[in-house]
């Protein structure tokens, strides 16, 4: 079963990324908004582990949430995906359910 | 596809009602139906109608109320959680007793079991919160 998990809070504030990382299924995608944008950012203490999460989980982040924290686009991971507000209604329609890790 | 939408965060805690209503709006503009909306928690207080925001800012009850009543949204705001936190209609304002009622046009108080009817009839049930 296809899970939409999404993290809406920093990984510096809360521990939600790293259960979200540490329970979802392989094969799973993971979509970070709200604070949870941090957790897309390069030259964290968290990007290499969000770098190896790639090869289980498809990342995505959404790119309002990005902008209004002037948290620029080249500043993001190789291979999280930038979505808006309508890829976000897609991707809770292409998964079987969602989970929101808060 | 038929939503449930869960808010468990008030208008001025983080960006939870900010991220649900960008998503209601999104949805239904793909042409989606949202068969609820549930407002449990400190969501309640986003069915004030005397909260008095600044003009600049945003008014997210008014803008919950305006959607509503554009689309026909069925605004729920939890019975339990909302009392603790004076929201009140007029049955809940005339059996409580109090001298006042605050509940914002197009919302309406119920509930739990408003929120299970909308995970067993929504396709997907989308929670915003803290």
């Amino acid at each position: 079963m296809a899970v939409l998990h999404t993290v809406n809070k920093s990984p510096f504030e809360r521990n939600a990324l790293e259960s979200c990382l540490r329970l979802a299924k392989a094969g799973s995608s993971i979509l970070l908004f709200e604070d949870g944008v941090v957790g897309a950012m390069q030259n964290t203490r968290f990007s290499e582990r969000i770098a190896q999460a790639m090869h289980d989980f498809s990342f995505y982040v959404l790119g309002p949430d990005i902008k209004a924290r002037g948290l620029g686009g080249d500043k993001i991971i190789d291979g999280i995906q930038v979505v808006d507000y309508n890829d976000f209604v897609d991707l809770t329609t292409a998964h079987d359910t969602v989970q929101s890790w808060l | 596809m038929k939503f449930g939408i869960v808010i468990n965060e008030g208008p001025y805690t983080h960006q939870s009602s900010d991220s649900a209503l960008q998503f209601v709006k999104a949805a239904i503009d793909k042409g989606h139906e949202i068969f609820r909306v549930f407002f449990y928690h400190d969501g309640v207080n986003n069915g004030t109608s005397l909260g008095v925001p600044p003009q600049d800012d945003r008014n997210l009850t008014k803008e919950w109320s305006e959607l509503a009543g554009k689309h026909g949204l069925d605004l729920v705001v939890c019975v339990a959680a909302a009392q603790r936190r004076g929201i009140l209609d007029e049955d809940e304002m005339g059996r409580h007793g109090k001298s006042a009622s605050n509940l914002a046009p197009g919302f309406r108080i119920s509930g739990l079991g408003q929120l299970i009817e909308a995970g067993i009839q929504s396709d997907r049930l989308v929670t915003f919160g803290d």
